[in-house]
């Protein structure tokens, strides 16, 4: 289990989460949603110790990894994948060896076998006849889809995703979704998302989150979520303009 | 008195930020020691960058190489005329090339190739978040980017200088003995008189640190990136300025310790 707890961070003068308490269960999908700028995607690298929090603690399976060194900091994260914002792929290797990197540094398999695990995940992600070429050569929405593939590729049990389907289109959407579900299911995986997409929340998520202002201010099932009365929520889910959050 | 008081203000924090940096290089150095004794070694990797530092600065060092040691030699030559010590172009030639500009050619435009690729490189790496990538796939960075990088400088900087010294020299004959008319037995053997192993060995021991510097600020300024394209472009003016005039400086102690 993942534990959040009273997580404070600032850039400067700027405070960007102010006390974020959050459980993220497992083998369950946990979205987190929230304005852009809010603080989302600096929230997920605290769970993988990527950012340190200037104050609380960040619990992985009963340990604050907060304190750990950077030894047994690697050894909790080979239980993680991770899929970035901008995919963050090796942009000096091409796609196959992207996405056999974890899995050429962490385990003793054969170049053949790890070559048929690529192609297997690179299929899962919709994608053939793309390992020769470099990230430089792929569409935005291609290189998340590699990154994706990369993230699962060890079949990690905690994968992160930051938003895995900003700007694909509708019919990939709910093909990454259906991936995502899928992989969850099957691996019996611990997931989070960050997703602004609406229909992608309610069909990914078993529990959502919503982070805002620096805080979590609702969290529960789907249901719960679309039942809230929070203006907030309401106002983010319906997209309008109207309501307590500021756009301009 | 304001004034005065943001001026000192100022110039204490220059220092300050200056050693602290001093002091973050040094824990780079350290932990790529740490590393780089703790198995396995990438191969392919260090590899790859001694081609990078090493086969592909070999054209530079060899025309920076013949030029120093061609323009020595018309240098010299004027000079020693006034004595009658012709000959001595030879050997002057010799010294300056293994003891000083061999190294310190070398490694300046070393730096100016590999150095700055080094920090663009990484400062790239750094600001679209694969470095990131590296740690959550449990990679550790310096290993899997500086230590390479950093024994490819070490290993390679003292191998160009041999090409340097030679195509010093051998610019030096040719200038010297075809063009102005020095005898050439008394050339060759003014060298082998003149020029002993040690100043070869020295000579490459700089080199050897030169190396070791150049790859170290690279690494350095492009790991530690900040701000984008911007911040790139900056990480890269930095570690060429920062490690040329830490080559130079070096130099001098290096010299007064080693003669
Ligand atoms: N390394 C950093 N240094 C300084 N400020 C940062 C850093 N990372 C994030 N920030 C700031 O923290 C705030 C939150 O950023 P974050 O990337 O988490 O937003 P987000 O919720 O993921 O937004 P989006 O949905 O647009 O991706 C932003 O205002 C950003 O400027
Ligand atoms: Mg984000």
């Amino acid at each position: 289990m993942i534990k959040l707890v009273d997580i404070h961070k600032s850039f400067g003068r700027q405070k960007v989460l102010d006390g974020v308490n959050l459980e993220i269960e497992d083998g369950k999908t946990t979205v987190i949603i929230g304005g852009s700028g809010g603080g989302k995607s600096v929230l997920l690298k605290h769970i993988i110790g990527l950012l340190k929090p200037d104050s609380g603690q960040v619990i992985v399976d009963d340990v604050d990894i907060v304190s750990l060194n950077d030894r047994d900091l690697n050894e909790i994260r080979k239980k993680f994948g991770m899929l970035f914002q901008d995919a963050a792929l090796f942009d000096s290797m091409n796609v196959l060896e992207n996405v056999a990197f974890p899995l050429k540094e962490h385990t003793r398999k054969k170049e053949k076998e790890i070559r048929e695990i690529v192609e297997e995940r690179l299929r899962a992600v919709g994608l053939t006849g793309v390992e020769d070429k470099m990230p430089s050569e792929l569409s935005g929405g291609m290189r998340k889809r590699v990154g994706l593939a990369r993230a699962i590729a060890m079949h990690p049990q905690i994968v992160l995703f930051d938003e895995p389907t900003t700007g694909l289109d509708p019919v990939m959407t709910e093909a990454i979704n259906e991936l995502i579900i899928e992989t969850q299911k099957i691996f019996d995986l611990t997931c989070v998302v960050i997703s602004h997409d609406v229909q992608s929340i309610f069909t990914v998520g078993h529990k959502i989150a919503m982070l805002y202002e620096g805080k979590i201010i609702e969290y529960g099932t789907p249901e719960k979520i679309k039942m809230s009365s929070n203006p907030v929520l309401r106002q983010f889910l319906s997209g309008s303009l109207e309501g307590p959050i500021n756009v301009i | 008195m304001n004034k005065i008081a943001a001026t000192i203000d100022n110039f204490g924090r220059a220092i300050l930020d200056n050693i602290e940096e001093m002091g973050r290089i040094l824990i780079l150095f350290l932990s790529v020691l740490m590393w780089m004794v703790r198995p396995p070694l990438k191969l392919r990797l260090i590899f790859r960058q001694m081609e990078f530092v090493g086969v592909k600065s070999i054209f530079v060092v060899v025309l920076t190489g013949t030029f120093t040691g061609m323009v020595m030699a018309l240098q010299g030559y004027y000079g020693f005329k006034m004595f009658n010590a012709e000959s001595l172009v030879g050997s002057t030639v010799a010294l300056g090339m293994t003891r000083e500009l061999g190294p310190v050619l070398t490694a300046l435009m070393v730096t100016a190739r590999a150095g700055s690729a080094m920090a663009a490189e990484l400062g790239t790496m750094r600001v679209t978040e694969q470095i990131d990538a590296l740690y959550v796939m449990a990679t550790n960075p310096v290993k899997h980017l500086i230590v390479p990088r950093v024994i490819a400088g070490v290993v390679m900087l003292p191998l160009l200088t041999v090409v340097a010294d030679f195509m010093g020299i051998l610019g030096g004959y040719f200038v010297g003995v075809p063009i102005l008319g020095i005898n050439s037995g008394a050339f060759v053997n003014n060298i082998t008189k003149m020029v002993d192993l040690g100043d070869i060995y020295h000579g490459l021991t700089k080199a050897a640190f030169f190396g070791l510097i150049l790859s170290v600020v690279g690494c350095h300024k492009g790991f530690n990136t900040t701000g984008g394209a911007e911040g790139v472009g900056r990480a890269t003016t930095e570690a060429v300025v920062l490690a040329s005039v830490s080559i130079l400086i070096s130099d001098y102690f290096l010299t007064a310790i080693m003669f």
